[in-house]
């Protein structure tokens, strides 16, 4: 059992908890993630992991409440518990040696990609945050990506820093010169808009999947993801991939495969009265 | 039992006479719809009888038979003697998961295929006897309390072969402690054969005996990430490796990323593990074709399309690049499957996988397929008809054609020697390149059987004590168990 330490909110639907898991604490790098699962009955969901601290043993997981599993997650309290936590799994993220490095967040995402800039920043690469939301109240992590270099938010409606997408404050900065990598984690749309702002300009540029996964170990195949038209598997090949050879398209297809289910799912969950 | 009269002792003409008891099955119809196992078991007549036919044969075939040599003429005569508890020690002294094996080993082809009865007639029923002598321990028979105190061992993997080295292991007297990545223990027995084979409450009572013999089991534990298997040397004095197949193999073939193609594993694994037919009580949900096709002739692709047909589909349909006589499956699957109504594609390959606008699976393209040469195996290799292309309409595609290696657990170690087929390479004691580490099952075998990684099982644990018995301390020294 991970007991809950702490559960923040940091957006209308997005929350940080810190639990107990010393062994994963431990192992993890950055650009892994787990596998979890709330309970009996419950589905196995990756999550990445957005920091550790070794000394309490515990890791932090930000997730944005969208389905039935996600929605269940956020809602525990202090002190709660969640049954089963397993990783870390996936490789690590291949780091920037030196140079400038920029991160761009969209969402939820940006707590995937705040771990990337803090090791970044740690081993010394310049590193350039641009993180988008909704409105000011949908951007996260920015303090703690301002402690690792530059941010620049975005919002569509202009309530905080630019008006706009995170691509438009991008290719700004790749008109301006000097970049040499860019990681890149959000909503399938934004990550392959930056992939293909970057790639006439060849910067290297690493993107971070999140397909329909069970197992996390390679062993159901359900995360399947081509990358450069071969067929790999994002649990124990990724989850991070070079931005320019991932076909995006068949990955939003795949990632609508059970949208049909979520509503069956939150409607059973309704009516056992396990959501308000 | 001893307070029943033992019957007399039966002369071999006598025995001879003796029909071979049928297995009791639930209706096909009605099973075709249900998750509730097809076999229903021997009542203690119909074992008694069985058991009569025996000749008890002083040089016995069918333990040679047996991968795990259990003592069959023993523990079956026993049976026939109506004493039950001391069949049930007998049997459990020779195989640690045996309501397990009298359910999926494939009998025809080991210990009943050595029977001296087949010869003229039907062998003896050696799984049914020992199912049956298995579920009434489960019920009849209390497992001793064991503490163990010796030193510890680490097994890494709770399938067949883990568990089995686990038990061997606790009977020697080690403190042992499996790992498992899923939240489960079982492996394949859990995620892999379905309830209507195999119980998962018979795979959850066979690992609650072992837990009883002081077995540690600890899940969510991914040896190789979690916990390195250097960590595991550095506080156990050795580690047996039974992680499976792991990694799904693909057709390799255009569409197999359309919406409706699983990995049977994956499949299997959402209905099993995670209850997916009862969804939404469980939260997992499975895709439910109405015309589902699985490629494949093996028994995960048996067990496959019989999980379609359960989950509603109007046609459930094996497509096969061999003949019938071919199929890799135990009979007894492939006998139930045609009861069930399963259909049966005979010689065609898939060349590609059809999808509709939105990305949905709305057919199968294959090509008929003809006997070869014979490759390395002597099976006739089967070669595609050019221009012989078909479209079956289906709306989901299970692919069953075997796993590759998964090297999940070997990346993490480099110094450990892999075959070219990246399955750990190990002697004929199950040792890999790395001292006191030990290997077996499918991890070494490439996609092998329950059975066989249980015999490894065994022979692991054998192996790691005698190598320790040998004065092993030598790699140990300098540290500190």
């Amino acid at each position: 059992m991970h007991r809950i330490i702490a559960n923040t909110r940091l957006s209308p639907n997005v929350n940080r908890l810190e639990l107990e898991a010393p062994l994963v604490a431990k192992a993890r790098q950055p650009g892994q993630f787990v596998i979890v699962r709330l309970g009996q009955g419950h589905e196995r969901i990756p999550l990445t992991i957005a920091g550790v601290d070794r000394a309490k043993g515990s890791i932090s997981l930000v997730i944005q409440a969208v389905g039935y599993s996600t929605k269940a997650l956020v809602a525990l309290k202090e002190g709660d518990a969640i049954q089963d936590v397993a990783g870390p799994l996936g490789h690590p993220t291949e780091l920037l040696e030196h140079g400038h490095a920029v991160c761009v967040g969209g969402g939820v995402g940006t707590a995937v990609v705040l771990p990337i800039a803090e090791a970044l920043a740690e081993r010394g690469v310049r590193v350039t945050s641009i993180i988008g939301g909704r409105a000011k109240e949908w951007v996260i992590c920015e303090r703690e990506l301002a402690a690792c270099g530059q941010v620049q938010p975005c919002t569509d409606d202009g309530s905080h820093g630019r008006k706009g997408f995170v691509t438009d404050a991008l290719k700004e900065l790749i008109a301006a010169g000097g970049v040499d990598a860019v990681y890149a984690v959000g909503p399938v749309p934004m990550m392959r808009a930056v992939s293909e702002l970057t790639r006439p300009a060849g910067i290297h540029t690493v993107v971070s999947l999140n397909p329909v996964m069970i197992d996390g170990t390679g062993m159901c195949g359900g995360c399947r993801v081509t990358i450069g038209g071969q067929v790999k598997f994002a649990c124990v090949d990724g989850p991070e991939f070079d931005g320019h050879q991932v076909d995006f398209t068949a990955l939003q297809a795949r990632l609508a495969t059970y949208k049909q289910f979520e509503r069956q799912a939150e409607d059973h969950a309704c009516r056992v009265g396990l959501q308000g | 039992m001893s307070d029943q009269t033992a019957p007399p002792k039966l002369s071999a003409k006598d025995r001879l006479a003796i029909q071979r008891q049928d297995m009791p099955v639930q209706d096909a119809t009605a099973r075709a719809a249900a998750f509730t196992e097809v076999n229903l078991g021997y009542e203690l007549e119909n074992a008694v009888v069985e058991a009569q036919r025996c000749l008890e044969c002083k040089n016995a075939k069918c333990v040679q038979g047996c991968p795990v040599n259990v003592d069959i003429p023993r523990f079956v005569s026993l049976v026939a003697a109506r004493d039950l508890a001391g069949a049930a020690r007998a049997l459990l002294g020779d195989n640690a998961l045996p309501a397990v094996t009298g359910r999926v080993c494939p009998q025809e082809t080991q210990c009943e295929a050595q029977c001296i009865r087949g010869i003229k007639g039907k062998p003896v029923a050696i799984g049914n006897l020992e199912r049956f002598v298995a579920d009434w321990a489960r019920t009849n028979l209390a497992t001793d309390q064991v503490r163990p105190d010796g030193p510890r061992v680490a097994v890494v993997g709770s399938g067949p072969c883990g568990l089995t080295a686990a038990g061997e292991l606790a009977r020697l007297g080690y403190r042992v402690t499996v790992y498992e990545a899923f939240h489960t223990a079982g492996g394949v027995l859990v995620y892999g054969i379905p309830e209507f084979r195999l119980p998962k409450e018979i795979v959850a009572s066979e690992v609650d005996r072992l837990r009883a013999m002081g077995v540690e089991i600890a899940v969510n534990v991914v040896v190789g990430k979690t916990l390195k298997v250097q960590e595991l040397l550095a506080d156990h004095v050795g580690v047996v490796i039974g992680v499976g197949a792991g990694l799904p193999a693909f057709m390799e073939v255009p569409g197999e990323d359309l919406k409706g193609v699983y990995s049977a594993n994956e499949f299997l694994t959402r209905v099993n593990l995670m209850g997916a037919f009862d969804f939404p009580r469980c939260a997992t949900p499975v895709l439910k074709g109405r015309r589902v096709a699985v490629v494949g002739g093996g028994n995960v692709a048996m067990d496959a399309v019989r999980t379609a047909k359960r989950l509603g589909a109007e046609e459930a349909c094996i497509v096969y690049r061999r003949g019938h006589d071919d199929l890799p499956a135990r009979a007894e699957e492939v006998h139930h499957a045609e009861e069930e109504g399963i259909a049966f594609r005979f010689n065609v390959a898939p060349t590609r996988v059809l999808g509709d606008e939105q990305g949905w699976v709305k057919g199968l393209e294959v090509v008929r397929m003809v006997p070869g040469e014979p490759d390395a195996s002597g099976r006739r290799r089967p070669v595609a008809q050019k221009g012989s292309e078909e479209v079956m309409p289906f709306d989901q595609v299970i692919v069953a054609i075997g796993t590759r290696a998964n090297p999940l657990l070997t990346a993490t170690l480099p110094e450990l020697k892999l075959t070219k087929y990246g399955n750990i390479a190990v002697d004929e004691q199950g040792m890999t390149s790395i001292p006191g580490v030990f290997a077996g099952g499918d991890i070494t075998r490439g996609a092998a059987t329950v059975i066989l990684a249980m015999g490894d099982g065994k022979v692991l644990a054998k192996s790691l004590h005698n190598w320790l018995q040998q004065g092993a301390a030598a790699p140990c020294a300098g540290c500190t168990h």
